[in-house]
Formats: structure tokens, sequence, C-alpha cells
């Protein structure tokens, strides 16, 4: 049987294009990846057959285009191994469903007193929101610290920083600069433990390898359609159903909020609670055919396919003279970050696209945790499951070039 | 290389990058502002010995890329001995030079600075010291960010 995989590239229709006189090598997909057809096809034929608003109407499309939009929802629970389609609730990506947490759970449940554990290599999707739920509910911030350029979590401060006080633990999956994986089972467990509701930040790993809430054990797990080849504007937040049930609604009447006396059956169950508004449908169906998509490549494939670039791409630029490589020297995600003594990470950026290489060069959302390496910005070169081995020789032939005109060649 | 890269890293620039000049905090400063590029997290500190309104001396501190390294460079090498009006007249033209390519008429280093504008996503580079010394200029110790500024 011909595997998706054979003809990879074809499926991709943006690869196939010259950047400044070369051909696209696309290493930019820890920002977004590009789309398949299937997926841009599942959106086009929704539009074109059964467009209606959903949940409403009670003629042929409206009751085409709700089930199409609860298929999805059916479809990205069991992508997670969720236990029911209610537990996952469709947002515009990572960011707005760390946002939900913060903001419903965590102004529920969150007082002076309490402290808020994060790590040092959040996003600042997975940092902003909890600042501003701190400040509002006089929580204090924790984090648990990274250990130094090979880029893991310092474990061995855990039991330390994991008091009683620490009400919720919210952690990247995958770190978007350091590419580290980190052991989310354990942290969970631990989280667990101490009585510590968890919150996993999955956008760089729900593309790229197995994402099994059950056996991660977390209570929340937050991800972005558009880095898993789906289309830009949807993602979902998956939470265990009791945790849910308990939350106020974060949309749809603001001043609530604050009320303290809720009752429960002033609103709709989830995941309708937490959907104010015509939702994404036609987007959310087009995830639903990502899901398929990255399903038919095989996700324990996909990983050690990025895995395994990420890890070459890593020893190769290892011999350049001058570089700092960022994360872990043994497995890791499917990027790979680096910097350069004397050349500044937009030259390097620049110097690339010039070769039709797409880099990506800046501070990636990490500012923390860059000022805590003593840096202020890195180039970063991140793969998928189009990505092939001669895009490493061009990338690594491309820093060469960079470096000669510098003039820091050896 | 193609012409528009080899236009944006002229030889000026890539100098001044690679051996900056005035560069550190002068310690008899009266002036300073900050500069800041939030989408790339370049950073420049711009300070002033303000004699008058003479600028007596100039340095900056700071880290970006080479465009933006340079420009301040450069900047501070013009700027000294400037008086206010005239270092505001300078930026006018730089700006004029990084926006639409045309080189000055007079022999200036500024004109390595003309091929800045084939690139738009690093005009704001180029102009960022620029903005933080203007400000330190004005007194202004609001910090700058090139993402307010249309440019
Ligand atoms: C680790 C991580 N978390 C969160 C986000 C935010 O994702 P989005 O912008 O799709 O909400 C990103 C994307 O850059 C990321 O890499």
């Amino acid at each position: 049987m011909p595997s998706t995989w054979d003809r990879i590239r074809d499926e991709f229709p943006t690869l196939h294009q010259q950047v400044n006189g070369h051909p696209l090598v696309y290493l930019d997909n820890a920002a977004t990846t590009q789309k398949p057809r299937a997926v841009m096809t599942a959106l086009d034929r929704f539009y074109e057959r059964d467009n209606s608003n959903v949940h409403r109407g009670l003629h042929a499309l409206s009751m085409r285009a709700t089930d199409a939009y609860e298929g999805a929802r059916a479809r990205v629970a069991r992508f997670v191994n969720a236990a029911a389609p209610e537990e996952i609730i469709f947002t515009r990506g990572t960011t707005e469903s760390i946002n939900l947490v913060a903001a419903s759970w965590g102004g529920a449940n969150l007082a002076k007193g309490d402290v808020i554990l994060l790590t040092e290599m959040e996003h600042h999707s997975n940092l902003v929101p909890w600042q501003l739920v701190a400040r509002r509910t006089g929580a204090a911030l924790r984090y648990l610290p990274v250990t130094g350029d090979e880029g893991l979590l310092d474990l061995s401060a855990l039991d330390r920083l994991l008091t009683p006080e620490v009400k919720v633990f919210a952690f990247t999956h995958v770190s978007n600069t350091l590419a580290t994986i980190n052991p989310v089972a354990e942290l969970c467990a631990r989280a667990r433990k101490a009585g510590a509701v968890t919150v996993v930040d999955a956008a760089q790993s729900i593309g790229h390898m197995p994402v099994d809430v059950r056996a991660m054990g977390c209570d929340f797990l937050a991800f972005s359609g558009h880095k898993m080849a789906g289309v830009t504007g949807i993602g979902a937040l998956f939470g265990r159903r009791a945790l849910l049930e308990s939350m106020p609604p974060w949309q749809g009447g603001g001043g609530m909020i604050s009320s303290v006396d809720f009752h429960e059956s002033r609103w709709k169950p989830p995941p309708e609670r937490f959907e104010a508004g015509t939702p994404n449908f036609g987007d959310a169906v087009a995830l639903g055919a990502a899901c398929d998509f990255l399903d038919s490549l095989g996700r324990e494939a996909i990983r050690q396919h990025d895995g395994a670039l990420a890890k070459m791409a890593y020893e190769r630029l290892a011999e350049l003279p001058g570089i700092r490589l960022l994360g872990p020297r043994g497995e890791r995600g499917g990027l790979v970050s680096f910097a350069f003594r004397d050349i500044h990470a937009h030259d390097v950026v620049t110097f690339a696209d010039e070769d039709g290489i797409a880099l990506r060069g800046g501070h990636h959302c990490n500012q923390p945790l860059m000022k805590r390496l003593g840096l202020t910005s890195t180039a970063r070169a991140s793969f998928y499951v189009y990505n092939e081995e001669r895009e490493i020789d061009a990338l690594v032939a491309s820093m060469r070039r960079t470096l000669k005109f510098f003039g820091s060649a050896d | 290389m193609s012409s528009d890269l080899s236009d944006l890293y002229q030889h000026v620039i890539l100098d001044h990058n690679r051996r900056p000049r005035n560069r550190g905090r002068i310690p008899t400063a009266n002036r300073s502002a900050h500069g800041d590029n939030p989408s790339c997290g370049d950073q420049c500190d711009v300070y002033l010995r303000l004699d008058g309104d003479r600028i007596a001396d100039i340095s900056f501190e700071g880290s970006g890329c080479a465009i933006s390294m340079a420009s301040a460079s450069l900047m501070t090498t013009l700027l000294k001995g400037k008086k206010a009006d005239e270092a505001a007249g300078l930026y006018d033209r730089f700006h004029e030079i990084v926006t639409t390519g045309k080189e000055p008429e007079e022999i200036s280093d500024l004109g390595a600075f003309a091929g800045v504008h084939a690139f738009p996503a690093r005009i704001k580079c180029a102009t960022l010291s620029w903005h933080a010394a203007l400000n330190a200029l004005r007194g202004d110790p609001a910090p700058t960010t090139t993402e307010s500024h249309t440019d």
C-alpha cells in the first residue's frame, strides 16, 4: 500500500516555489506549518456544500454543519485520547486556550497566598495570562528553573517548589526555543500528589508526536491547529470533564465572573459554556481533516522523522565556528536554535532568506528564558513531515557562506 | 550574493558593525534614552553630554543586527559636535535615504544605508538609535519603541 510518506511533498503546494531564485527550503515550522491539500479541500468542501450556522437552524444545511462541527470535536477528542468530545473546547489556538483556563479556572480558584508554578522555558502565551490572573487574584508566580544551555528542567528543585500553596502547575510539553521534550507524565503525577492542577502547553508537540491526555494525566492541554497542518484561527483546549463542569464561563457576561454565588444551572454545560458566540466551525472541520492526515502518517513516525532531522541539524551545525547551540544533545523535538558569537540572528536570517531558506530569528516569545541564558536572540530551524536531509545540507552551506561574508570563517 | 543584499551590507556597515565607534556609556553624560524594537528584541541606549544645545559627546550601548549596530555607531560619529536642530536635520536626511533608497548628493557615509529601503522590515533596525538619540536630545525619558513609528 503506498503510504502518504512516499509523495509527501506533493501534498503541500506551498513548498513548490522559488524564493530569491532558489527552491524554497521552509524551516519555520515551529511558527506555523504548511497545509496539505487534504486540509484545504476539507475547508473548501465545507464552504461549498454545508456552510450554515451551527446549533440553531432546523434546516438541512444547519444540521449538516452542526454534524460536521460536532464530528470535528469528536475527531479532536480521539486525537488526544480524551474521555469524551465534551472535554474539547474549540478556541482560536493555544494562547486563547490558556487564557480561558487562567481566566475561568484561575479566576474562580486562585486567591492571595496561592502560588502559580510555571517554568523558565514558557512561551509568553503560557506566562502573560498567568501574570494577569496573578495580578487580579493576588496569587504569586513561581518558576521551575532551566539547567542552562542544554535546556532541561531542573527536576531536583521540583519538590522544594511544589509546596501546598501551589494550586496550578503550567508547563510546556516541548520548548519552542530549546526543543526540550519535558517528562509530562512525571510532572503531572508529582503535581497531582501535591494537589496542583496541571496545564500543558502542547503547541509544539501536538503535530509532532503522540499526545495522549490520559497517559499524561494532565488536567488541561492547550494547542493550535496551525502548528499541526491545520489552518489558522482554530485550536482547542482539552479539560477534564469534572473540572470544566466546575468552571464559570469566561466570555459572554464579563461581570458575572467576579460574582461569587455562581449557579451552575444558569449556564449550558461544557463545552458550549465556553464557546460564546458563533464558533469557528469551518476551521474546526479543517482541523478534523488535519487529525486524519497526521494519523495517516502515524504520529510516532512523525516524531522519529522530525526528531532525527533536528538531531542531524544539531550535529552538522555544531561543526561551524563560533556557534552556540541550545537544547538537549540527545532526544529533542523537531527544531534547533543557535547563535553565532559575532553575527546577529537577524543577519543570519536575512542571509538564509537570500538562499531561499525560511528561518526564524529573534526571541521566539521566550524573552525571560533568553535573558536567563544571556542571549537576546537566536536563529531557529524547525522541521516538519516534508523536510528532507538535503535541506539541512542547504542550511549548513548557507550558514558557511554567511560566516565567510562576516569574516568569521575558519 | 544578490545586488540587493550586497547593497544592504555595504563595507561601511560591516566596518562599523565589526568595530563600533563610541560604544559604552560616557561617565559625563547628562542625557540618555532607551530604544526598543519589541518584535525582534533589538535594544539601544544613547548617552549624550549636552553643552548648551551642542552635543559635546555621544555614545551608545545595545544589541542588535549589523544594520542597527552600524547605524548607531555611524550616528554617534556624525552627531558629535552638532547642535540639536542640525541633528534633527541629519535624521530627516537619513530617514529619506533608508525609505527611498536615494543616495545623498554630497559625499556622506549615510549613503551606505540606501540599500535598506529594499528590505522594508529592516528600516526600523536602521532608525532605532536615531529615535533614541532624538528622544535624549528632547530630554524625553520615555523609552522609544520602533513599533509605534510608521517607518
Ligand atoms: C510553546 C508555544 N506555546 C504557545 C504558542 C502560541 O501559539 P498560538 O500563537 O498559536 O496561540 C506557541 C507558538 O508560537 C508556542 O511555540
